[in-house]
């Protein structure tokens, strides 16, 4: 029973680091713009999606992922310049339906670029797994997890340490306020976009050989991510990390232990009694509403 | 005077099939804009009075249909008996999720809604014993209105705009009363709602509860005509739709959902055509309407035109002089 308990941690660890990268993306682009972005998952879709047909195009593997990560950042700017930026100021549910057109759109572009069939990557250094006292780890698990979390301390010394992160920091604040000190907010803005798109494909370009990728692959992982960055407070980039790699392992016990037919409700149901109980998120800060 | 516009509304519904006899657009197309109708307007209470945003209404309208379908065809119910217990059962729940979901704002209610209907959906995809699995229930007997076998797509038509009618009048109604002026203010400042002696959280919980009822009727509704019923017909998308209808019609405003629920039936028919065109087009329009005109369609559209006839009525002068 041990082993079979560190197995389902080893696989909800592996979940979770991708939840996480999503979520990170998530609580970036909220910090910086108030939006919670539907269409993050479509970014680990088309990472996922563009490396495939790169390599199957006869691209080596790096070569594949990076111009993938590069032309998924492009879609993020894009998303920012031609949907976000139009509607500043609109309502919260005005550019929640904003980013789920966008969603849906991206889906369409894929579904007419890949067709509906299911790819995937080979696994990055070989399919031999490597035994771990009772459980066994297949190699590309080091993967996900070895960057992801080079990936969460990247993002948190930009964030900390350089004036770059800093300001977009101070963004998230108090734009008035970052404005007047001499932000340019606006490139933070696509900064931000950016930065999560990028995240988002290197997910997706990590799980590929793991879970299988399709035009609509993009769907539950955004609400997992989604889940992870509310769970640990929406707006805190490492308490969405910490939200991501719980909802990851409590997924896998509940899969193992109960049924793998109902993880999704399970996880979902994680998410609502977090919010009943704790409204801001494990993580979050208690706001006060203006009137 | 007031309900002018829904006289004209039922004056227009009534007209259609006479209009246009035997039009198989007509009758089929409108009986599910009609149900689309009776939900949008639901969740416009919601939505644009309340100001409390649901992505999982759908929901609520499958368990009306799973109420209906799973009563008829295994306990063998009268299906007018099935559709009020599937009222009741869908009104208690929401009744008791109320509080909790209610409590929360802006993103985090978003995603408790979404999580709830989540749950719903693979609760009807796994509970296979009962709902049939992904696979769904067919065989579900015709709607029974005392003796009156419910049979054919013109009779459909009539029960689905009679239902359809009858939601909007009540909702019209119920906007107009002192919950409707209390769920405004809601709307505008929940604390200085508060300040004014209006029990928010009864206010909430009560809109919460009708347009949960509204979407099971509906349910209910739709087992029934399909006679057949699978959890597809109730998942994230068409939560996501339903808000779609609600916020391109223009929120905050009943004929506004109306004509959104409409407008998005009569897209979905359209971009049929175009087929693996329709999502990049469905996703397209969704963006430029909400870029464009974030009032809504009906409100942006009779605002263009009352520029329109402005622009207009200031040319006309110039011939003359």
């Amino acid at each position: 029973m041990p082993e079979l308990l560190l197995q389902f941690l080893v696989t909800g660890i592996t979940v979770g680091s991708l939840y996480a990268l999503v979520g990170l993306g998530f609580a970036l682009i909220y910090n910086a713009s108030d939006v919670v972005n539907f269409a993050q998952g479509e970014f680990v879709m088309l990472g996922a999606m563009t490396a495939i047909a790169l390599l199957n195009a006869g691209m080596p593997l790096l070569l594949a992922a990076i111009i993938a990560t590069s032309l998924t950042v492009l879609v993020g700017l894009l998303l920012e310049r031609f949907a976000i930026e139009p509607a500043a100021g609109a309502s919260v549910v005005t550019t929640i339906i904003i980013t789920i057109g966008a969603a849906i759109f991206l889906r369409g572009v894929a579904l007419l670029l890949w067709g509906k069939d299911f790819h995937a990557l080979p696994p990055f250094s070989g399919e031999a797994p490597i035994r771990l006292g009772g459980a066994t780890v297949l190699p590309q698990s080091l993967w996900v997890l070895g960057v992801t979390v080079a990936l969460v301390l990247l993002v948190r010394v930009f964030l900390n340490r350089t004036l770059l992160g800093k300001a977009l920091l101070a963004c998230s604040f108090n734009r008035t306020a970052a404005q007047a000190v001499g932000i340019n907010v606006k490139a933070m803005l696509r900064l931000a976009y950016g930065l999560s798109a990028g995240l988002g494909a290197l997910a997706g370009i990590l799980i590929a050989p793991i879970t299988f990728s399709s035009y609509e692959a993009g769907v539950m992982l955004g609400l997992k991510g989604f889940s992870a960055a509310i769970v640990g407070g929406i707006g805190n980039p490492m308490g969405a990390v910490a939200g991501g790699l719980l909802l990851g392992v409590l997924e896998a016990l509940g899969a193992g232990l109960v049924s793998s037919g109902y993880k999704d409700a399970i996880a979902f149901l994680f998410v609502l009694m977090v919010l009943f109980f704790e409204p801001t998120g494990l993580f979050g800060h208690k706001a006060a509403e203006r009137v | 005077m007031r309900l002018a516009g829904f006289y004209l509304f039922a004056l227009g519904v009534a007209l259609l099939p006479i209009l246009f006899p035997d039009n198989y657009f007509v009758i089929v197309v409108g009986a599910s804009a009609g149900l689309h109708v009776i939900l949008a307007v639901g969740l416009n209470l919601l939505m644009g009075y309340a100001g409390q945003i649901s992505l999982g209404h759908a929901a609520f309208f499958g368990m009306g249909a799973y109420a209906s379908a799973i009563l008829t065809t295994r306990f063998g119910w009268p299906s007018l008996l099935a559709l009020a217990a599937g009222l009741l059962a869908t009104g208690a729940l929401a009744w008791l999720f109320a509080r909790p979901i209610l409590r929360l704002r802006g993103h985090y209610l978003a995603m408790a809604t979404l999580g709830f209907g989540v749950i719903v959906h693979v609760i009807l995809v796994q509970a296979t014993q009962w709902t049939g699995g992904p696979d769904g229930l067919s065989g579900i007997p015709a709607l029974n209105l005392l003796g009156w076998r419910v049979d054919g797509d013109e009779q459909w038509y009539g029960v689905i705009m009679a239902a359809m009618l009858l939601v909007v009048w009540l909702t019209l109604n119920l906007v107009d009363s002192q919950v409707g002026r209390a769920l405004r203010a809601v709307h505008g400042s929940e604390f200085a709602a508060q300040m004014m002696g209006v029990d928010t959280g009864r206010a909430k919980t009560q809109v919460f509860v009708i347009s949960a009822l509204f979407a099971a009727f509906a349910g209910s509704l739709f087992a029934h005509q399909q006679a057949f019923v699978s959890p597809d017909s109730f998942n994230l998308t068409v939560s996501v739709e339903l808000v779609t209808m609600v916020v391109l019609g223009g929120l905050a405003s009943t004929f506004g959902a109306v004509c959104g629920a409409i407008a998005l039936t009569l897209l979905q028919q359209g971009l049929v055509v175009f087929e693996d065109y329709e999502m990049l087009i469905h996703g397209a329009l969704l963006m430029a309407v909400m870029i464009f005109m974030p009032q809504g369609l009906f409100v942006g559209l009779s605002q263009a035109a009352r520029r329109v006839r402005h622009r207009l009525k200031r040319r006309q002068p110039l011939p003359s002089t």
